[in-house]
C-alpha cells in the first residue's frame, strides 16, 4: 500500500454512473462480483480517499441500487490506499435506512487498523444538548436581559469613575499623573496633525461651498462669518470629538481589552488596586484637559483653511477675514464650546475604557468591543451634542 | 510538614457552593491550609481547579459557604478588610500577567509604591534583590515581551512576592514551559516555601511538579463536585483505592484502570 498522500489534482477522472468497471490513475474502483453464499461480494481497487468520495458513494448507491438487501463482502486486496474518509464511507454502508450488515474481506494489515479505530467510535451518536430554537419572545426576553445587564454595566463603571474622581480630588497625589502625561500625549500631542489636517480641509470645503452661493449676491465677506461660526459652535468639537473617538477610544478599548484578556486586570485587582481608578481614571482624566486644547486647535486650522480660500480665491485680505470673524463668534461660543468638548472627552474615554473591560476571552472580544467603542462614542456625541444644541438654543 | 507546629490554618474553606449561571461545580467542599504549606490543588481538565483558584483569591463570588483567608471571611469582607488581605497574599497566573507597558522592575515596584512609604531608593534595593531571588538580576530594565516564557513566569512571581505575602498562590506554574524551565520552577517554589515559610497554594495537573513540591494535594472530582482524594500524592499514588486518583497518578486512561 503506498503511503503518498494525494496530491489537489493529481487526477481528474471520475467515474461515471452505469460503468461496470472504471479504469483511472488512482480513481477507486467498484465492482460488483455478484452473489456467493447469500453475501454480495463488492471488489474494490485505487485509492479510497477523501478526495474520491462524492464519486464513490454515488457509485456504492448506483451498483447497490437494484439489488437485494443481503449482507456485503467488501474485498479490499486491490485497494492501494484507504484514508479514514475513505474507510467511513465504507462504513456508512452497513449504517443508516438503507443499512446491510458489512464485513471487510483481504484488508491489508494498515486498513484494518483504520476500520478497527473507526470500529470503536461512536459515529452514530445524536449531540448531547439539542440545538435550542427560541422563539420570537424568548428573543425579545434575551434582548432585555442583555440592554438591562449593558446598562447595569455603564451605570456601575460611572459609579466607580466618580468615586475615582472624588478620590484624586481628595487625594491628588494618589493619582497616577505620570500616566495621565503620557496619555495627554498620546491623545493630545499625537493627534494635532490629523485634527488639523481635517479641520483646515473642512475649513476650506466650508468656505469653498459657501462662496459659491454667497458671490452671487456679492456677500464674499460672510464667508468669513460662516465658516467661523459652523467651526467654532459645531464642527470643531464634533470633528475632534470623532477623531479622538477612532483613535484614542479604540486604544483604549483595545488595550484595556488585551489585558482583561490576559488576566493583568485580575492580576491589578488580586494587588488591591481598583481597575477603574488604576486604568481608566487616568485616561478620562488626560481626555477631558486635552481634548478642548485639541478643539481650540481645530478652531484655528478650520478657520485658517477657510482664510485660505478667502484670500486666495475671493480676494478678501487677511486682516478682513480675521476681523469679519472675529466680530461673528462670541466669547460665549467658545466657551460653550470648550465645555461641551470636555463632555465629549468624559463620554469618548468613559466609554472606550468601559468597553475594554466588557471584553472577555479571547481576540475576537477585543476586536468587538473596539468596534463598539469607537461606534457607541460617536453616538453618545452626537446624542449629546443635539442636547447641547437645544440647551444651547434656549441659554442664548 | 509545617502544619503541626501553626495554630489557625491559613486558609478555611467551609460548605463552599459555587459554579457558574445553572452548572453547580463545588457542591459543600470543605479543606484547610496550614501555615507554611505546600498545598497543591489538582485535578483533570474542567473539574474546576482555576475556579476555586479564582473564588480563593476573592475574584468570584462564592453561592454558599465561607473562604477565610488570613483570618478574613472574603466572602462577607468589607472593601477596607479585602485592601488588607489582597496585601497579604500574591497570586502567579498562569500567563505570569505582568503589564506589558511596564520594565520588570516598574512591575515588581507597583505594590511596593502603593503600598508602602518607603523611598525610591529603598525600593529600588527590593526590588533588585526579588529580581535576584528569582534568578532575574540585571534584568530589571526589560519589557516582559522581551524575555521567555518562563522567564515571565519568574517575573511574575517576583512582583507576586513583592510585599512578602504570607499566602502565594500559583495557577498552572509549569503550563507551558519546557521540563528544564518547568523543574527550575518547581525549585524555586519549593526553596522559597521552605526559605520564606510561605504558605504556598499551587493549582496544577502536572505530575511531575506535583511529586516534586507538594506537602499536602487535595484532588477535586467533576462527577462528584467536591474533593475525590485529600493528603500526601506518594501515599494516594500508593494507596488510593479510587479509580481516578489510580488514574491521574500512574497517567493511564480511566478505562483501563477501571
Amino acid at each position: 500500500m503506498g503511503n503518498t498522500y494525494p496530491w489537489p489534482g493529481h487526477s481528474t477522472a471520475t467515474i461515471s454512473p452505469g460503468t461496470q468497471r472504471m479504469e483511472g490513475h488512482g480513481v477507486p474502483i467498484i465492482s460488483v462480483s455478484g452473489e456467493v453464499e447469500g453475501e454480495i461480494l463488492l471488489s474494490l481497487s485505487g485509492r479510497i480517499t477523501l478526495e474520491h468520495l462524492e464519486t464513490m458513494n454515488r457509485e456504492f448507491q448506483s451498483r447497490l441500487a437494484g439489488l437485494p438487501p443481503a449482507p456485503l463482502a467488501v474485498d479490499l486486496a486491490e485497494v492501494d490506499y484507504l484514508d479514514s474518509a475513505g474507510a467511513l464511507a465504507l462504513m456508512m454502508l452497513g449504517k443508516g435506512d438503507g443499512g446491510r450488515p458489512i464485513r471487510f474481506v483481504n484488508a491489508t494489515p494498515q486498513a484494518e487498523q483504520i476500520i478497527d479505530l473507526l470500529g470503536r467510535l461512536d459515529l452514530y451518536s445524536q449531540h448531547l444538548k439539542p440545538v435550542q430554537h427560541f422563539s420570537i419572545l424568548e428573543y425579545a426576553g434575551e434582548a432585555t436581559f442583555y440592554i438591562i445587564r449593558g446598562f447595569r454595566h455603564i451605570m456601575t463603571f460611572l459609579g466607580e469613575l466618580l468615586v475615582a474622581m472624588i478620590h484624586a480630588i481628595r487625594t491628588p497625589h494618589s493619582v497616577r499623573w505620570a500616566d495621565v502625561l503620557d496619555q495627554m500625549k498620546r491623545i493630545g500631542v499625537d493627534g494635532l496633525p490629523i485634527v488639523g489636517l481635517i479641520s483646515m480641509l473642512v475649513g476650506v470645503v466650508m468656505a469653498f461651498m459657501s462662496a459659491l452661493q454667497l458671490k452671487q449676491f456679492g456677500a464674499d465677506i460672510y464667508v468669513a462669518s460662516l465658516v467661523g461660526i459652523a467651526i467654532v459652535k459645531e464642527l470643531g468639537p464634533m470633528m475632534t470629538a470623532i477623531i479622538v473617538a477612532g483613535r484614542s477610544g479604540s486604544a483604549f478599548a483595545a488595550e484595556i481589552g488585551t489585558m482583561m484578556v490576559d488576566l493583568e486586570v485580575d492580576a491589578l485587582v488580586t494587588m488591591g488596586f481598583s481597575p477603574v481608578r488604576f486604568l481608566a481614571f487616568p485616561k478620562v482624566l488626560a481626555a477631558m484637559l486635552v481634548v478642548p486644547l485639541l478643539t481650540m486647535y481645530s478652531f484655528i486650522f478650520g478657520i485658517g483653511g477657510g482664510m485660505l480660500v478667502g484670500v486666495l480665491g475671493l480676494d478678501l485680505t487677511v486682516f478682513t477675514y480675521i476681523q469679519q470673524t472675529l466680530k461673528s463668534i462670541t466669547t460665549f461660543d467658545i466657551v460653550t464650546s470648550l465645555i461641551k468638548s470636555m463632555v465629549f472627552a468624559v463620554l469618548i474615554a468613559g466609554i472606550g475604557c468601559q468597553r475594554g473591560f466588557q471584553a472577555r476571552g479571547g481576540a475576537e472580544s477585543v476586536g468587538s468591543m473596539t468596534t463598539s467603542a469607537v461606534v457607541s462614542a460617536i453616538f453618545l456625541v452626537i446624542v449629546a451634542d443635539s442636547a447641547f444644541a437645544i440647551v444651547l438654543h434656549y441659554l442664548s | 510538614m509545617k502544619t503541626a507546629s501553626s495554630n489557625k490554618p491559613a486558609i478555611t474553606v467551609e460548605d463552599l457552593t459555587a459554579g457558574y449561571d445553572e452548572q453547580l461545580i463545588f457542591d459543600r467542599l470543605n479543606f484547610q491550609v496550614g501555615r507554611g504549606e505546600l498545598f497543591v490543588i489538582l485535578g483533570g481538565s474542567g473539574c474546576g481547579k482555576s475556579t476555586l483558584l479564582r473564588l480563593l483569591i476573592g475574584l468570584k463570588t462564592p453561592a454558599a459557604g465561607r473562604i477565610v483567608v488570613n483570618g478574613v471571611d472574603i466572602s462577607t469582607a468589607g472593601e477596607q478588610s479585602m485592601k488588607g488581605l489582597r496585601t497579604g497574599i500574591g497570586v502567579l497566573f498562569q500567563s505570569g500577567a505582568l503589564f506589558g507597558s511596564m520594565t520588570l522592575a516598574e512591575n515588581v515596584a507597583l505594590p511596593l509604591q502603593e503600598y508602602t512609604d518607603l523611598s525610591p531608593a529603598a525600593i529600588e534595593r527590593i526590588v533588585a534583590m526579588k529580581l535576584a531571588m528569582v534568578s532575574l538580576a540585571g534584568h530589571e530594565n526589560h519589557y516582559p515581551s522581551e524575555l521567555s516564557g518562563g522567564m515571565v513566569k519568574r517575573a511574575g512571581l517576583a512582583r507576586a512576592m513583592a510585599l512578602d505575602p504570607s499566602i502565594l498562590f500559583f495557577d498552572e506554574p509549569s503550563a507551558g514551559l519546557d521540563p528544564i524551565t518547568a523543574a527550575e520552577l518547581d525549585h524555586l517554589i519549593k526553596d522559597l516555601n521552605r526559605g520564606l515559610g510561605t504558605t504556598m497554594v499551587v493549582v496544577t495537573h502536572d505530575l511531575d511538579s506535583i511529586m516534586t513540591i507538594a506537602d499536602r494535594v487535595i484532588m477535586l472530582g467533576t462527577e462528584k463536585k467536591g474533593i475525590i482524594a485529600e493528603g500526601d500524592p506518594r501515599e494516594l499514588k500508593m494507596h488510593s483505592q479510587d479509580p481516578l486518583v489510580q488514574s491521574f497518578f500512574n497517567r493511564q486512561p480511566l478505562k483501563t484502570v477501571l
